[in-house]
This record gives C-alpha cells, structure tokens and sequence, in this order.
C-alpha cells in the first residue's frame, strides 16, 4: 500500500456511498478528460477500492500515486491518480 | 351519468401521449439497459433523454436526476439518504408538521433507529412555515430540513426562497417535496435555493410508480435501494423503462403547456371557490387565498362529514377528494387541517377539489349546482347542525 500527504488534483470524483463498480466505472470516465501529467482525486468509502484502483493503473498504464485517509470523515479514503497517456 | 373528476391530486389519468411513448417499451423496447449490446445500449439512451426532460422541468441537469419508484421513495432517498450520510456531522432533522407521511415517517424512523432528534414545525393559519420560526429551530447538530413547496390538502404554497434563505446562512442543506407543484407552477431549484427535490410522475399526468429527485452537484446520499449501479450506484434494480420514458414526455408536455395551463386552472378554481363561498353558507375555506396551487380549492363545511358529501356528490357523478380520512371506526381529524387551527369537528367538513385541464367551466357549474343541495340535505339530518342552528355550536 502506497500513502501519501494530501496531494494536490486537478479533478474530484466523489464516490463515497455509491455502490461497487463505481469506484473504477466513474474514474474511468473522468481520467479520459484530463490531460498526461494531471491527477485525479478520487473519495470512497469501499475498501475493496484500495486493492482495484492500484490495479487498475497497473493494468492501463496510469501511475497510481498514492493514498490517505480521509480526515473529514472516518472510514473514507482519497485515493491519487495521475494520468500518463 | 358524465363523470366529472375533480380529484387530480389524488390520481392523474395517464396522458395518451404519454402512453403512446410508454407502450414501445413493454414490447419492442425491451432490452436492459444495463446490457452492452444494442438492445440495452438504445434503451439507456432513451432513459438518459427523459432525465434531460425531467431536469429541464425543474432547472437542472440531468446527471442530478435520480428515478425513484415514487414520490415517496425520492422523499425516503432525501431525507434518510442525507441524514444518514451526514450524520458524523449532527442528528437532527426539521420536517413541517404538515408533510406528506413519506416525510414524516422518514423522519419518525430517523428518531426511532439512528438515534436522530426530529422537529416538527408548526405553520400559521394558512400553512406556512414562518422563516424566523425555521431559523430558531437550527441548532448546530441539523443537517437537513424538509418543508414543502405546496399542500395537497390545503392548496397552500410555501414562501420557500425565504426559507431556504435561512437554511444557506446557516450551512444547513434543504429539501423540498414538490409533486404538488412540479408541472403546476414554474420551478427553478437554483432560484428556489434548495438543495434536493421531489418529483412524482402520475401528478404530471404521467403513469404511477415512478418518481425523480433532483440532487445539487455534491450531496452524498446513503443508498435506500441496495442493488446494482444504477442511478450512478445511487439507486440499485433495473430501471422502470416504461414508466421512465412516460414521465419524461409528461414533463416535456407539462413544461411547454405550463403558462397556460396554470392560468386556466386558476380561473376554474377561482370561479369554483367564489360559487361556493357564494352558494354556501356556513363553510371555510381553507389555504391561502392568493399563494396557492391553480388547480386547487379546499373548504370546510359546518355541521357535515366531508366522506358524506363525497358520498352524495358521487352519486351524481362528481368526485372530488376530503382532507379527513376515516380511519377504522373512530373519525380521525386530518393533521393538516388541525395545524392550521381548524376545530377537529369543522375539519371532519372538509372537501377538496383539484382540477386538471380537463376539467371544464361547464363542470364547475354542475358542481356549483350539486354542491348546495347536497350540504343543505346533510345537515337537515345533521344533529351537530341543528345543535349550531339553535345556538348550541362553539
């Protein structure tokens, strides 16, 4: 697992209480409008997200940049993406 | 005997050319949309259409559009959705006391299984919310209020810009039930300053069991429908296509048919409560006399059970609805009317017509001409009646 600070993004896909696939389905759509170099910020609330958004980079050959607890409110987490090609 | 149908909150029939968009959908059109191929993938689109219309009715856009099996289900998703999502932040929840149950239970099961306070607020004589009475109710813990934009019973229509005002200056979020008002009255949620909002399809003539809520861009909603990914992982079970595709185009319809037919309902109801209150002794009209629904005039009559009169005007065809339901055996008074300080005996009077433009001013004379007789032979009978007539009424 890879943990960072706060990190800065340039867009926000708020999945907290939406249910499973949601997690990659909506990151999935947004990483599409931003451009190589940006970082996509991504809140939830599954677990299951920890283990898939790591993969799913590895798998598309995005850099997953690392993850953190969300301070505002428990049991969430903000999850770091930024976009290669 | 022509029926004349004057209880259009109650239930709408289906337009046909809602029904004509509807009916490709049960046969044809049948396809899931959350299948990849064609046949789902065109069904999807479809849906996406009608929440653009749904959206357009009310000022939004449609990715803030969830369908909901109700009215009552997008009242449920508001409120037990935000509060459960915000509940980290404070457990109390304000609702007016005059809510539709949809409101009131969520609420009621917000206290009784999570541990919320609920407040009920009281309304003044006509049914409105008082804004200064709202923001004494905030408290540091409220994360919702739910006031509605207009009364079903009583045809009253909240000053809801000054309430929501209230609401944004505190930080605290608003939602508003608005079946009673969306396609009946221009609604715009950003002017209106609310937060969430209540759609239902049969009150915009189009099929039951089917509904929207409107969402501003950010609000989290814990789930009430646990299911798959649709509604954006918003609202789990595979879409009501048929009933999707008709409340979209009654919300089409409704939104370009709107100006003029708020002014022809207005001029049915006025023609309607003037005849009444002209033709009829001894009746109260209830609801505010300016700031109401269009298609809506309520009363209540000395000395008579408003079921009665049901009875006596149906027999002549005409079907109106009352605010007085008659519970088992025992008369239960209707909280709304006992909110806006109607006395328990006068309410059980109560009558309530709702027009759609179907309804004709050569309907309304038939009701003014049926409606007269019908009170004056219920109270000839009526032991509280001739108790009043002989000076014995409070």
């Amino acid at each position: 697992m890879k943990f960072v600070e706060q990190c800065p993004a340039d867009a926000s896909a708020d999945l907290i209480y939406r249910v499973c696939p949601m997690h990659l389905l909506e990151p999935m759509e947004l990483i599409k409008d931003l451009q190589p170099g940006q970082v996509l910020e991504i809140l939830t609330d599954y677990d299951g997200a920890l283990e898939d958004i790591p993969a799913w980079c590895a798998k598309h050959g995005q850099e997953f940049v690392g993850l953190c607890e969300d301070e505002a409110q428990e049991g969430c987490y903000k999850l770091y993406i930024r976009k290669l090609h | 005997m022509k029926t004349i149908y004057m209880d259009h909150a109650g239930a709408t029939p289906v337009r046909p050319e809602v029904l004509s968009a509807m009916l490709p959908y049960f046969t044809e059109q049948f396809g899931n949309p959350s299948a990849v191929y064609d046949l789902g993938s065109a069904v999807k689109d479809a849906i996406e259409e009608q929440r653009a219309k749904v959206a357009a009715l009310v000022g939004a856009e449609a990715k803030n559009i969830i369908f909901t099996s109700s009215g009552a289900e997008a009242n449920n998703l508001a409120i037990k959705g935000v509060c459960l999502a915000l509940q980290h932040k404070g457990r109390h929840v304000i609702v007016s006391g005059i809510e539709h149950h949809s409101v009131l239970n969520a609420a009621r099961y917000l206290e009784k299984f999570h541990d919320f306070e609920a407040t009920f607020l009281p309304v003044d004589r006509y049914g409105q919310v008082d804004p200064e009475r709202l923001a004494k109710a905030l408290t540091p813990a409220t994360v919702l209020v739910s006031i509605q934009h207009a009364s079903n019973e009583i045809g009253t229509v909240q000053r809801l810009t000054e309430l929501t005002a209230v609401c944004r200056q505190a930080g605290v979020l608003f939602h508003t039930d608005a079946i009673a008002t969306a396609g009946v009255i221009p609604i715009d949620v950003k002017a209106l300053g609310v937060d969430l909002l209540t759609i239902n399809g049969p009150a915009l003539a189009g099929p039951k069991g089917i509904g929207a809520l409107y969402f501003r861009r950010g609000i989290r909603l814990v789930p009430q429908i646990h299911g798959g990914i649709q509604e954006d992982g918003r609202r789990g079970g595979t879409e009501n296509v048929p009933g999707i595709i008709g409340m979209g185009r009654a919300a089409e319809l409704a939104r370009h048919e709107l100006p003029e037919r708020a002014a022809y309902l207005q001029k049915l109801r006025d023609r309607l409560i003037t005849g009444v209150l002209t033709e009829v002794p001894e009746v109260v009209f209830t609801g505010h006399p300016e700031q109401r629904l269009p298609g809506h005039a309520s009363f209540c009559f000395e000395g008579i059970e408003g079921e009665a009169l049901l009875f006596m005007l149906s027999r002549q065809g005409i079907y109106a609805n009352t605010g007085s339901a008659c519970a088992s055996k025992a008369l239960k008074t209707s909280p709304v009317l006992c909110a806006i300080g109607i006395r328990p005996d006068l309410a059980q009077g109560s009558l309530v017509f709702t027009f759609s433009t179907t309804n004709t001013e050569a309907e309304v004379s038939a009701v003014l001409r049926e409606l007269p007789p019908a009170v004056a032979k219920l109270r000839s009978f009526s032991p509280v009646w001739r108790k009043r007539a002989a000076g014995g009424a409070a």
